[in-house]
């Protein structure tokens, strides 16, 4: 059947700066660029191109320029360019939409209309490069009362602790699993996190064994419900066990490796056949209700000798505070939240651009549940969903977060561009795909030093902001909605968030 | 389901001086050395507030709880009513031994004194109150007159000692209650205040008190909504939009309901630096790990300087990186705290030894049937 | 000539040239405003030194008194002097029997200050010119931002020992700590983001009490000529301490200075 569509992107080359190096046509995988020797010139079919930036960034001479074409329908507010394509290519091919990346609808963010304090006059705003700023955080379920006794100079402490994971910065690699990116970008992120002081996240794809001994000591690995890659070492190696029931980019449906993404290096690790689809089903089959999962937190518990904290992944939807709340009281440690813009390696687009709600009015929400329920101590909320800077984070601990989770932000740091053709495996970067040609493009050395680069810049930017506000201690920021104030919002948005509007 | 408002509270700010005297003996003394020091630091405040708090001045009420009522409202008539209603619940949940307005100097120059009124008073438990603790039951009638009563405030509610504040010089408010004339007691601290927001109101005066455990403050609490949010959990409500509330309901949940001693306490609100705590040797260490990681939300961050005050003992505490300052001075059996030097100087010329303790670590003097004083 | 102690509501001033008796003020219920209306009446009507008896916490004293003759006084404080002694002083010599507060020396241009006791918070902040000593211990943030400028450096020595910030952000300037109380010095954070100037310090300090902008390395001939003068300047000003010159400048020194001009140049990106 004949297409209708028209090409996402146009390739514009200067033939004059253009060498025929072919440079262009070895790094794209889509076989945009090809070499024609006749004319010797390169030709490229802007069909195939998906706007990756690789070949514009890689190109010696700086002679290609990729840009979104510009939609040639007569404008209309309600029929944008990609609904009318999209409808295009369901009728073409009766098929669901497939996207990857997070969602990229024009959704209010509102990381964008908060503001934060800063001390003057009453309160010193304290120097981060010359006094101590400190970030380092404990995630885990901490007691109400402890009992302590003093004799005679000596201290005994009776209460015993839930194991807390502890972090020198609040900021996590969130869930990406080996299979939906590559195995040398999954060891970038590992890398990366144990030298910087904190924690990268398994995904569903296991833990390869080959890395379980130099990096399990930084890991938290996944139990979902494909089981992927789950023995009794995988979650002993690690430090934290999660149980994934949903994420933000596709609330309430499962996962989908394509059987091209697998491997035998991933099939290897997540205990499948090579060449077969991984799916993910929707549910836990063996979680129909809150009692189910209280079991398998018990379970996970028992099976880790109850030294790791259990951390329970939700996505953001509407009653999620109360589903949280019952999570909470079934044993979890940690509730990892995901909203609306959480990414994904693959996901239908109806689900990833509609379903969900937006983290920074979850992570309140769930603050102000467990608090009024006076269980806010019993577990650490990891707030995950399109953290794209330092004032991000900062803003979600105001809000009552513990740590946030990035998942896209790490990606980006490592050279994605969000082309969101993550499902194709033909990532040119090298990130998101199980081809060694391109996988091996990734240089983990190069990669892991982005992401600490990336950790550091970060943690120096939240020190500077905190010390602006006279804090030096990242505890004494959480929940602390009086540092926020929300500019162009509804007063019901204000509300959820908890916080005055500017100048109130 | 109603939706959900936001609170919006407002939150006073303040720069102010301290002072605290206290004998170790004992020997209880008039309010007007006191005075004197803190009429010495007049520059730091700005006649907007100031309080003192006294110890041992019911020696013949000593086993009653001496509730200091505050009934404001703009006409007599708001008062009259409120006392009215404060009446009420009083005698259906206490036993109401004695009570009488606090006397006052009618000529002294604080303008528009609410009507401030003291009650000597035993609880009267029944029902479900009956297994609670006298202490627990007296902590929540208090709450629940300051939220629910209008215009009534109980500022003031230990045994054998009180509180007496308001808008003004914290001179001119010991004029008015008398504080050198009618009363001796064996520890004295005192406040002046400089707050920022110009509708001061009596009730917002330090110091801030629950039963016998009263703070004065000097400095701002940038923590205050993370300990706030924390301290509600456990039943405190805030109501007085001071952030030193905040630490004398700490004070009372860690040691009154938790029974942690004082320096266990001094780590929980200013814990030493993570890079001190991974030096110490490892019995210290899993001490100070163990008490930052449960009570993070109790660390109070920002500048501070205190003078806890409570029965047997007085304490000073900086912040962590002493934003604000305090010197300690003993003379004998005498021990002052002060945010300036002079002031001590001022009414013990002579002094054994004075010091400026490290940020973080408190100055405790205790009655000497206890211990002595701990630098 | 014996000039009759002054009472509380009224000073003579005496002709200019009589510098060798000093003028008595009591300070006794006077509040800092008024007290320093006093002092530079003084100085205008040609009183070159002054007594202050009985000062108890007023502030700023010495600061009101720049004239641009560059008029020089001696002032001797008997009692506890408030905060912000001497801030911005610009060239007169301060003797204080008893302990100072906070702020002394703040942005202090020039002259001299003596302490008989401890001082507070925030000794010689900013200070960029003259010499402070302080005989026994004093507070936190000590010498912050002291500044140089070719040769006029300000000079600090304090006998005991400080507490924590030292030396932030130090940018010129010649500080001694001779912890001669016979305490251990434990101050934390020294030098953080230090630039400029050098402190020397009696007795052995570990390296995590230092910011890390700050290098540390034993004294050498040129530091020890520095130390002598400064030590034997120390010693006339505090006649009471025992030790001897000699004994002091046996003991290790040691010289802290900064790495680097601009410790933060790596911090940001474009």
């Amino acid at each position: 059947m004949k297409s209708f569509v028209f090409p996402e992107f146009q390739i514009i080359r200067d033939e004059e700066k253009c060498g025929q190096c072919r440079g262009c046509e070895r790094q794209c995988a889509f076989g945009t660029h090809t070499y024609d020797p006749v004319a010797d010139r390169l030709i490229s079919d802007n069909y195939k191109c998906v706007g990756c930036q690789r070949c514009v960034i890689f190109c010696p001479k700086d002679a290609i320029e990729v840009r979104p074409t510009p939609s040639f329908y007569r404008p209309n507010a309600s029929w944008s360019r990609e609904k009318l394509e999209d409808l295009k290519k369901q009728a073409e091919t009766g098929g669901v939409i497939l996207t990857g990346s997070g969602n990229d609808k024009p959704f209010r963010i509102y990381w964008d209309h908060i503001v934060l304090n800063a001390s003057q006059v009453t309160n010193p705003s304290i120097d981060p490069l010359r006094e101590p700023m400190e970030l380092r955080t404990f995630l885990g379920a901490k007691p109400d009362l402890m009992d302590i006794s003093v004799k005679d100079g000596d201290v005994e402490i009776k209460t015993s602790l839930s194991p807390n994971l502890v972090v020198q910065t609040p900021i996590l690699f969130s869930a990406m699993s080996y299979g939906a990116i590559s195995y040398n970008a999954f060891r970038a992120l590992a890398t990366a996190a144990c030298k910087s002081g904190t924690y990268f996240n398994t995904g569903e794809g296991g833990l390869p064994l080959e890395m379980r001994e130099e990096f399990g000591r930084c890991a938290i690995v996944q139990v979902a419900s494909g089981r992927f890659g789950i023995d009794a070492e995988y979650l002993n190696c690690a430090q934290a066990v999660e149980i994934k029931v949903g994420q933000g980019a596709k609330p309430g449906i499962g996962g989908h490796l394509p059987g091209e993404k697998v491997s035998a290096a991933v099939a290897k690790t997540r205990m499948i056949p090579m060449g077969t689809d991984a799916i993910s089903p929707a549910p836990h089959h063996d979680i129909y209700s809150i009692e189910d999962l209280a079991m398998l937190i018990s379970a996970l518990k028992e099976a880790t000798n109850y030294e790791k904290p259990i951390s329970v992944k939700i996505a953001a939807v509407h009653n999620f505070a109360a589903i949280a709340s019952g999570i909470v009281r079934a044993g979890a440690d940690i509730i990892a939240i995901d909203g609306l813009r959480g990414g994904t390696g693959t996901a239908p687009k109806a689900i990833r651009d509609n379903v969900g709600i937006p983290i920074e009015l979850a992570i309140s929400s769930l603050d102000r549940r467990l608090r009024n329920e006076g269980i806010r101590n019993k577990c650490s909320i990891i707030a995950a969903g399109g953290i794209r800077c330092s004032s991000d984070v900062i803003k979600a601990i105001a809000l009552g977060a513990d740590a946030v989770y990035i998942g896209s932000a790490a990606l980006i740091a490592m050279g994605c561009t969000l082309c969101q053709k993550c499902f194709s495996n033909k990532c040119n970067w090298g990130i998101c795909t199980q081809d060694p040609r391109l996988s091996g493009r990734l240089n983990v050395d190069i990669a892991s030093q982005r992401l600490s680069n990336l950790l550091s810049a970060w943690s120096h930017e939240i020190s500077e902001m905190l010390g602006g506000m006279g804090i030096n201690a990242l505890e004494s920021l959480r929940g602390n909605r009086d540092h926020l104030r929300g500019v162009g919002l509804y007063e019901w948005e204000l509300d959820v968030l908890g916080i005055k509007g500017a100048g109130e | 389901m109603p939706r959900i408002r936001r609170e919006l509270y407002n939150k006073e700010i303040c720069a102010c001086s301290i002072f605290g005297a206290m004998n170790r003996n004992g020997e209880r003394f008039t309010g007007e050395g006191v005075m004197l020091a803190i009429a010495n630091m007049h520059v730091r405040g700005n006649g907007l507030g100031g309080g003192f708090a006294a110890y041992g001045i019911y020696p013949h009420y000593e086993d009653y709880y001496a509730f200091h009522l505050m009934f404001t409202g703009r006409s007599l008539q708001d008062k009259i009513s409120a006392k009215k209603e404060l009446d009420g619940f009083l005698s259906r949940n206490f036993d109401v031994v004695f009570d009488e307005e606090i006397p006052h100097r009618d000529e002294s120059t604080v303008t528009d004194p609410p009507l401030i009124w003291r009650y000597f008073v035993l609880p009267k438990k029944e029902g479900d109150d009956a297994v609670l603790a006298d202490e627990d039951y007296v902590v929540s009638k208090i709450m629940w007159i300051n939220t629910k009563i209008e215009n009534a405030h109980v500022f003031s509610s230990g045994k054998n000692m009180g509180c007496f504040k308001g808008v003004g010089y914290p001179e001119d408010i010991g004029e008015y209650f008398m504080l050198d004339e009618l009363y001796r007691a064996y520890t004295w601290t005192v406040h002046g205040r400089f707050p920022t927001n110009t509708q001061a109101w009596w009730g917002g005066a330090h110091p801030f008190s629950l039963l016998d455990t009263t703070v004065v403050h000097n400095g701002e609490i940038s923590s205050y909504g993370t300990n706030r949010w924390y301290l509600e959990m456990y039943g405190y409500a805030c109501t007085l939009q001071t952030d030193t509330e905040v630490i004398a309901y700490a004070a009372d949940l860690l040691m009154r309901r938790q029974h942690l001693p004082i320096e266990i306490v001094a780590k929980i609100l200013a814990p030493p630096i993570w890079n001190a705590i991974d030096r110490m040797n490892d019995s210290e260490r899993r001490l100070l790990t163990t008490l930052r990681m449960v009570y993070a939300p109790l660390l109070m961050n920002g500048p501070f300087a205190v003078i806890i005050g409570q029965s047997n003992r007085m304490i000073g505490l900086t912040d962590r990186i002493r934003l604000r300052p305090l010197t300690a001075a003993t003379n004998g059996d005498m021990f002052y705290l002060s945010s300036e030097e002079a002031s001590i100087r001022l009414i013990s010329p002579k002094l054994d030894r004075v010091w400026t303790p490290n940020g973080g670590e408190p100055v405790i003097g205790e009655l000497n049937s206890m211990r002595k004083v701990l630098q | 000539m014996a000039r009759a102690a002054a009472s509380q509501t009224s000073i003579e001033a005496d002709h200019a040239g009589d510098g060798l008796a000093a003028v008595e003020v009591d300070a006794t219920g006077i509040q800092t405003k008024e007290l320093n209306d006093r002092l530079r009446e003084l100085m205008l009507s040609g009183v070159r030194k002054v007594n202050i008896r009985n000062v108890c916490g007023q502030r700023y004293i010495g600061t009101r008194l720049y004239t641009p003759e560059h008029i020089k006084m001696d002032i001797e404080i008997f009692g506890t002097p408030g905060n912000d002694l001497a801030a911005f002083l610009y060239g007169h010599k301060i003797i204080v029997h008893g302990n100072a507060q906070d702020g002394v020396g703040n942005t202090m241009d020039g002259g001299e200050i003596v302490v008989e006791g401890r001082a507070g918070d925030v000794l010689a902040f900013s200070m960029r010119g003259g010499e402070i000593y302080v005989r026994d211990n004093c507070g936190y943030r000590t010498a912050l931002h002291m500044k140089e400028y070719e040769d006029k450096k300000p000079v600090l020595v304090v006998g005991g020992c400080t507490q924590d910030f030292l030396g932030e952000y130090m940018a010129g300037g010649i500080v001694v700590i001779l912890n001669l109380l016979g305490q251990a010095n434990k101050a934390s954070f020294i030098g953080t983001g230090m630039h400029g100037g050098v402190i020397y310090m009696r007795g052995k300090v570990e390296p995590h009490q230092l910011g890390g902008q700050v290098e540390v390395s034993p004294i050498d001939e040129a530091d020890r000529a520095v130390l002598d003068r400064y030590v034997s300047r120390f010693l006339e000003r505090f006649p009471e301490i025992c030790l001897s010159q000699k004994e002091i400048m046996q003991s290790q020194f040691y010289r802290l200075k900064p790495k680097s001009k601009r410790p933060y140049s790596n911090l940001y990106t474009y």
